[in-house]
C-alpha cells in the first residue's frame, strides 16, 4: 500500500489478491479516515467495496472487478475504468458507480438509492426489482444497448436508456415485464408493441426533461461526454399503467 | 460404471460452476498453463467436487487411433474391461495416464489410457455391422452401464480428457497439463448441485471427439432421457449434462445436421419469436421444434462444445448463467467471467456477451495441427 501525501490517495496493487484481503484492506483504510482510494491491476476480485459507507469516499479502480460490485453500498463512489461484470451495485442504498466500459447482467438488482452510470451496454435484466421511496431514488443510466428483460418487475427509481452509437435495437424482449413503479427514459424509439402490456409509452414533458437534465449533466460529466449532445431530441417515457398490475388476481 | 466411493455429501447445493475455453483457428498449440489460470480464478465459482479439461490435438501421434481414457476402482475392474477391449479392439498402446501425486487430489481411481481401433473381425460383427465410430460408442455405452467400477471418460482421436474430483487447478497439477499442448482447450470447475461429485462426474462429459462442460441444470432431463435412449444410448452417469453430449452426437453424427441446426434445437427459438420469421426460416424453426422437441433443453445454462474443427459456445434461451466471448488474432476464448479472459488475454481485440439462445460458433481453418507426424504404419493397422 502507498500512501501519496500531496493528494492522499492510497493505492493498491491488487494483483493476484484474493477479494476478502483487497476488500479487507479498502476497509482498515477507510476505518482509519481515508477517503481515497486508486486500486490497479484488478481482475475479478468479487464484492468490492460490499456495504462501505462515507460520502466522501472514492475509489477508482483499473482493471476488471468481479461480481456483485459496490454490493449494499452506503454512501461511496466507485469508477471503474474498464468493464464490470455481473450484479454491479447489487442492494446499493446510496453513492455513486461510475463504468467507462460496459457493465454484465443485472445491475443495480433491488437497488434502493444512489446511481449507477454506465458508458457502454449493459446485459440482461438491468434494474430488476429496483424500488424507491421519498427521497431514495436509484438512477441507473446506460450509453449504450441492454439485454432481455430490462426493469423487470421496477417498483421505484429512474432508468435511462441512452442507445448512443447503437445501428441496432437498444433493448431485448420482455421490456418492463411487472413494472409497477418507477419511470424508465428512453432516448431513441423502441418497437413499443412487442413490449409489456404493463406500461405506457408517451414523449417525456417538461418536467421530465428536469429530471434528465440533471442525471445527464453528471452523467456526461463523469464519462466525459457531451452534455449538449446527450441532452438534445425528444426523450420517450416509460411508465407502468398501474400501480398494482395484479390487483385484479387476488382481490377482485 | 464407476462405483460411488466419495464421502462428500450428495445433499443439493446452490449452483455456481465456471467455464472457460481457448481455441486457435490455425491449430497452433499452446500448453494447459493459459487455461489453468483461467480456471483458477474462478476458484470461487466451485466448491472442489470436480474440475476438468479437455485438450484437442494431444495426441499427435496417435491420432489414427481412438484414445480411451478409463477410470477403474480395482484391478478387477481393469481386468474385466480389459478382456472386453482385447476382444474388440486392437490396442496399440497402454499405460497409465501420468499424473503427479499432490496434497490436495487425495484419492484418485486407477486411470488408464488405451490407443486403439477396433478389430474388423470383431465379435459383433455376427450380428450387427456397426461403422466404427458406431462400435466405439457402443463400447463406451457398454463399458459404463454394465461393467462395475469402470468408467470411459474420454474416447475421441487426438484429444483427451483430464478431470476428477477437486478444485480444476489442482486438477491440472495432478496431470501436469503444462506439458500437454493442444490447438483447443476447454475446462470446468464444478459446484455440482443436484447430484454427487465423483470422479466421473466431472466435467468435460465426452463422446468421441464432442465434448461438453455445462454451468447450470437441465429441467428436461427426464424427457431428454428417454429420448435418447430410444436410440439406444445409456445415461448412467449421474448427471444432466451427459444428455448434451449425447444429444449432440445423434444430432450431428447419426442425423448428419449442421452445428447451426444442433444449437438451434437444444435452445429453440420461443413459438412466438419463429412467428415473426420469414415464411421459410418458420417453416424449417416449426419442424425442427416438431420433431426434436424431445431434444429441447430446458432450465439455465452456458455451454461450451468442443469438437475436433472447432467449439461451439452457447446459452439457454433467456440468459440464466453467464457467457463472455474475446478474440484476438486467431485465438478466440470464452469464459464464465471477463476476469477469467482477462487471465489468459490482457488485452483483447473484441470482448462481447454473446445473446441468449445465439451461438458462438468457431471453426479451425483446414490446416492440419502444427507438429502432427502422421504415422502411416500405425494408420496401416
Amino acid at each position: 500500500m502507498l500512501k501519496n501525501e500531496e493528494e492522499l490517495v492510497i493505492t493498491i496493487d491488487a494483483k493476484g489478491m484474493y477479494y476478502k484481503e483487497l476488500n479487507k484492506m479498502i476497509k482498515d483504510g477507510i476505518g482509519a479516515g481515508e477517503k481515497k482510494f486508486f486500486i490497479e491491476n484488478v481482475n475479478g476480485q468479487y464484492y468490492l467495496g460490499d456495504g462501505i459507507q462515507g460520502d466522501d469516499i472514492i475509489i477508482t479502480i483499473n482493471g476488471v472487478p468481479g461480481n456483485d460490485l459496490g454490493v449494499f453500498m452506503d454512501g461511496p463512489t466507485i469508477i471503474v475504468n474498464n468493464d464490470a461484470q455481473d450484479n454491479i451495485g447489487n442492494t446499493m442504498n446510496a453513492g455513486k458507480i461510475v463504468i467507462k466500459g460496459n457493465a454484465g447482467d443485472v445491475v443495480g438488482y433491488g437497488m434502493r438509492g444512489g446511481r449507477i452510470y454506465i458508458a457502454g451496454d449493459a446485459g440482461y435484466r438491468i434494474g430488476i426489482h429496483m424500488k424507491g421511496y421519498i427521497e431514495q431514488i436509484p438512477v441507473i443510466i446506460i450509453g449504450g444497448k441492454v439485454g432481455s428483460f430490462f426493469g423487470e418487475y421496477m417498483a421505484g427509481g429512474i432508468m435511462i436508456l441512452l442507445g448512443l452509437n447503437i445501428s441496432d435495437e437498444i433493448a431485448g424482449d420482455y421490456f418492463g415485464v411487472g413494472m409497477h413503479g418507477g419511470v424508465i427514459y428512453l432516448k431513441k424509439k423502441i418497437d413499443f408493441s412487442k413490449y409489456s402490456k404493463e406500461v405506457e409509452f408517451s414523449e417525456a414533458d417538461d418536467n421530465d426533461m428536469v429530471v434528465l437534465k440533471k442525471y445527464l449533466l453528471e452523467y456526461a460529466n463523469d464519462l466525459n461526454l457531451h452534455y449538449d449532445e446527450i441532452i438534445s431530441g425528444v426523450f420517450y417515457k416509460i411508465s407502468p399503467s398501474s400501480a398494482r398490475p395484479y390487483a385484479h388476481l387476488y382481490a377482485s | 460404471m464407476l462405483r460411488l466411493k466419495n464421502t462428500f455429501s450428495i445433499e443439493r447445493d446452490i449452483s455456481g460452476c465456471g467455464l472457460c475455453g481457448i481455441i486457435n483457428i490455425k491449430k497452433v498449440k499452446i500448453n494447459g498453463e493459459n487455461i489453468k489460470r483461467a480456471i483458477a480464478l474462478e476458484h470461487d465459482r466451485g466448491n472442489g467436487l470436480g474440475g476438468g479439461f479437455a485438450v484437442y490435438g494431444a495426441y499427435p501421434d496417435y491420432a489414427s487411433l481412438y484414445a480411451f481414457h478409463i477410470m477403474y476402482d480395482d484391478i478387477a475392474a481393469k481386468n474385466n474391461v480389459e478382456e472386453y477391449l482385447k476382444k474388440n479392439f486392437v490396442i496399440e498402446k497402454n499405460e497409465p495416464i501420468p499424473v503427479l501425486k499432490i496434497s490436495k487430489i487425495l484419492d484418485h481411481p486407477i486411470l488408464y489410457r488405451y490407443f486403439m481401433k477396433p478389430k474388423s473381425d470383431r465379435e459383433d460383427r455376427l450380428f450387427h455391422d456397426l461403422k466404427d465410430d458406431d462400435f466405439v460408442v457402443r463400447s463406451v455405452m457398454v463399458i459404463n452401464s454394465q461393467y462395475d467400477g469402470a468408467y470411459v471418460f474420454s474416447s475421441g482421436k487426438n484429444m483427451g480428457v483430464f478431470k476428477g474430483v477437486g478444485y480444476p487447478e489442482d486438477i491440472a497439477d495432478f496431470y501436469m497439463l503444462d506439458d500437454i499442448e493442444g490447438y483447443m482447450w476447454t475446462a470446468h470447475n464444478r459446484f455440482p448441485t443436484n447430484t454427487p461429485g465423483w470422479w466421473g462426474g466431472a466435467h468435460p462429459f465426452t463422446l468421441l471427439d464432442w465434448s461438453i462442460v455445462h454451468n447450470g441444470e437441465i429441467s428436461s432431463y427426464g424427457i431428454n432421457k428417454r429420448y435418447l435412449e430410444m436410440f439406444k444410448y445409456s445415461l448412467s452417469l449421474k448427471t444432466d449434462t451427459e444428455v448434451i453430449t449425447y444429444i449432440l452426437d445423434l444430432l450431428i453424427r447419426k442425423h448428419g445436421l449442421t452445428i447451426e441446426l444442433a444449437t438451434n434445437i437444444l435452445a429453440a427459438p420461443f413459438y412466438q419469436t419463429i412467428e415473426k420469421m420469414d415464411p421459410p426460416k418458420r417453416e424449417l424453426f416449426t419442424a425442427l421444434r416438431q420433431i426434436y422437441g424431445s431434444a429441447l433443453l430446458n432450465g439455465p445454462f452456458a455451454i461450451i462444445f468442443g469438437f475436433s474443427d472447432g467449439m461451439v459456445a452457447m446459452n439457454d434461451r433467456i440468459k440464466l448463467r453467464p457467457l463472455v466471448a474475446a478474440t484476438k488474432g486467431d485465438f478466440t476464448y470464452i469464459a464464465s467471467e471477463e476476469a477469467s479472459i482477462m487471465e489468459m488475454c490482457p488485452s483483447p481485440d473484441i470482448v462481447w456477451s454473446p445473446k441468449a439462445g445465439e451461438p458462438v460458433i468457431v471453426r479451425t481453418e483446414n490446416v492440419k495441427a502444427k507438429n502432427i507426424v502422421q504415422k502411416e504404419e500405425m494408420v496401416s493397422l
